[in-house]
């Protein structure tokens, strides 16, 4: 799954090179995906993510470059392959559901006239398969005004899939949804895209998408790529100040194993009780460790120099400090494990608890502080 | 929230556009209508009106959508400079407009040359009735469409091409639907404008009976009384506005259909 330019291009299903420049904007990008893999394309606004989409859906002509799929040329200097004969979707922040069209025919539309080009009678069949796949049976007949922001959301990737892309490009797709709804989108996609094999783009500047979404994480600055890699290996050692906000979350990747996460060093994370369901195995005992993350932030994560007692469920471990470093909230501890967990603490704290690297200190954090994700 | 100064010029304002059909109701000769509806000189017009003002209807949809999508679509320029050239007709005074196709196509017009020497006259047939109307009326659905594709965007469009739509799917299955209302109100103001005109239609067709002599000619000629009464003049008029009524009321019971 860890694609890279270079070594993997002969494997890979799509591969880009573009060069575009507008105004004061320069951007030069090269990027792979192979098949079944989801990359997150990172970036903070304005540094041209949506407009690498915009390419790749051949919504936009670069300067210079090209787009492959599968061997075939899609864009390069005078050739533009039209949007609807790429067989490369896209599903944005907004649902953009066809307003005169029912939920089923919205799907249909897809099915009629994407991959599938079923006829009208079974691509209204099909078209309710979808819905019923993304938990909306017998919604087929709303009109998309009488349906909610997540519900409509979830009928534009019934639809998105339902055009059969072999890539699916994902701009931001949580972004218009509020706190509640998001989660519940954000795995309905994972489950789809792992279910239909899809490979897929996203676009985001939510760590969580990456994280639970994604194999692979290219970072976007100014119009170029300025760090790819596995989601943990790119937050681990942040590139630029983006990444490193994005990374001022501390992020265990490791395994599920009765509602909790386990890091690969052993330590188990206990996670907030409406994660930790989601963790849990359908049927218990059944499965195999499946992947899963825990995150929470440094100012989560108390410090203590003797064992705490404590009545409330907590994560308590006990490391050394490898480093202190000034932080936006104050100062940072990184402590020692596989993982590292970053703890925040006020510069009078350190004083206080006399900290200094190679001190051996305690460390603990609410289980209610911890929200953790299926990979 | 209206301040209250405001329905003195309200009122005033209704009463101007409501008061006169009022006075043309009272002055109708009840007794003597149906007979006169009913003559040869009252359906005869009649006839060629509806005719001709849904053929130049028909011509506006056919010519005017596919400019209207042009305009939209162009860059802000172009499109600014099409829409202008579009207006033009609607700001013209109707007489103006005529004397403009007799100078292309009457005889000694530039057009009208060429045509005449393959043996076609256009100037007062009933073909130079509906060029007449549709040069009048193409200006009001072009920018009631062109409005309603401006407001609805490319965005839809784009989702479609995404999903695989060809152009043409797209733009029967997506863009027509999403300016089905501009469409429908493009349509009713061009056929009411078509119906209506009299200008164009008086100097670029003339007032032959059965040929060019539509609703308006014909309560024109009445009113002038060369052969028929005033009477008459006040019952046709009575005609058009019955016409105009029934397809307001036909389009407003339709688009509440389509609303609910």
């Amino acid at each position: 799954m860890t694609a890279t330019l270079g070594r993997d291009v002969v494997t890979a299903l799509l591969a880009a090179n573009l060069q575009l420049t507008r105004g004061g904007f320069t951007l030069d990008v090269q990027l792979t995906l192979a098949p079944g893999e989801v990359l997150a394309l990172l970036g903070p606004n304005g540094s041209g993510k949506s407009t690498v989409l915009d390419l790749l859906a051949g919504l936009a002509t670069p300067d210079t470059g090209t787009v492959t799929l599968d061997g075939a040329t899609l864009t390069a200097p005078g050739r533009l392959v039209a949007p609807e004969n790429r067989a490369i979707g896209l599903l944005g922040q907004e649902p953009l559901l066809f307003p005169h069209l029912s939920a089923r025919a919205n799907v249909a539309f897809a099915l009629r006239f994407g991959e599938a080009r079923l006829n009208a009678a079974p691509a209204r069949v099909q078209a309710d398969r979808w819905l019923d796949r993304v938990g909306l049976a017998g919604l087929g007949s709303s009109l998309p005004g009488a349906l909610s922001g997540g519900q409509q959301q979830r009928v534009a990737l019934a639809r998105a899939l339902a055009a059969g892309p072999r890539v699916l490009l994902l701009d931001e797709p949580m972004a218009a949804l509020d706190a509640e709804t998001a989660p519940f989108i954000r795995q309905l996609i994972r489950e789809q895209l792992a279910e239909t094999g899809t490979s897929a783009i996203i676009v985001t500047h939510d760590i969580v998408d990456a994280v639970v979404l994604a194999h692979r994480v290219a970072v976007l600055h100014h119009g170029t790529l300025i760090d790819e890699g596995t989601t943990a290996a790119v937050l681990a050692a942040p590139q630029n100040p983006f990444v490193a906000a994005l990374a001022g979350v501390n992020l265990v990747v490791g395994t599920a194993q009765n509602g909790a996460v386990v890091a690969p060093d052993g330590r188990t994370f206990r996670v907030r009780p409406a994660d930790a369901a989601a963790l849990s195995p359908a049927t218990p005992g059944a499965e195999a460790p499946a992947p899963a993350a825990a995150v929470f932030r440094p100012a989560s994560v108390v410090v203590h120099t003797e064992q705490p007692r404590h009545a409330s469920p907590r994560n308590v471990w006990s490391a050394r400090v490898r480093g202190i470093e000034p932080g936006s909230g104050g100062v940072r501890l990184r402590t020692s494990g596989d993982p590292e967990v970053i703890a925040e603490l006020t510069p009078a704290a350190v004083a206080d608890l006399g900290l200094q690297v190679g001190s051996t200190v305690w460390l603990s954090v609410k289980a209610t502080d911890v929200s953790a994700y299926r990979r | 929230m209206i301040p209250r100064l405001l329905y003195l010029p309200a009122s005033i304002g209704l009463a101007l556009l409501v008061l006169p059909l009022a006075g043309l109701l009272l002055k109708v000769d009840w007794a003597a209508l149906p007979a006169l509806l009913l003559s040869p000189e009252a359906l005869q017009p009649l006839g060629l009106s509806l005719v001709t003002a849904s053929v130049s209807t028909l011509l506006c949809l056919l010519l005017g959508v596919p400019l209207a999508v042009v305009i939209a679509r162009s860059k802000p320029r172009a499109a600014g400079l099409l829409r202008a050239l579009v207006t033009v007709p609607l700001v013209l005074p109707p007489l103006v407009g005529g004397i403009a196709l007799l100078s292309l196509l009457g005889r000694g017009g530039v057009l009208g040359n060429t045509l005449e020497l393959a043996g076609l006259r256009i100037p007062f047939t009933t073909a130079a009735v509906v060029i007449a109307q549709t040069f009048v009326a193409l200006p009001f659905l072009v920018i009631a469409v062109e409005g309603a594709l401006r407001t609805a965007g490319i965005r839809y469009e784009r989702v479609a091409a995404t999903l695989g739509a060809g152009r043409g799917t797209v733009f029967a299955r997506i863009t027509l639907p999403l300016v089905g209302p501009g469409l429908l109100a493009g349509t009713v103001l061009s056929f009411a404008r078509a119906l209506g005109e009299f200008g164009a239609t008086a100097l670029f067709a003339g007032n032959q009976v059965g040929v060019t002599r539509t609703m308006p000619l014909a309560i024109y000629t009445a009113f002038n009384g060369s052969g028929v009464t005033t009477d008459q003049a006040v019952a046709l008029s009575l005609l058009l506005i019955a016409v105009a009524v029934i397809i307001l009321v036909l389009v407003g019971t339709r688009r509440a259909s389509v609303l609910s």
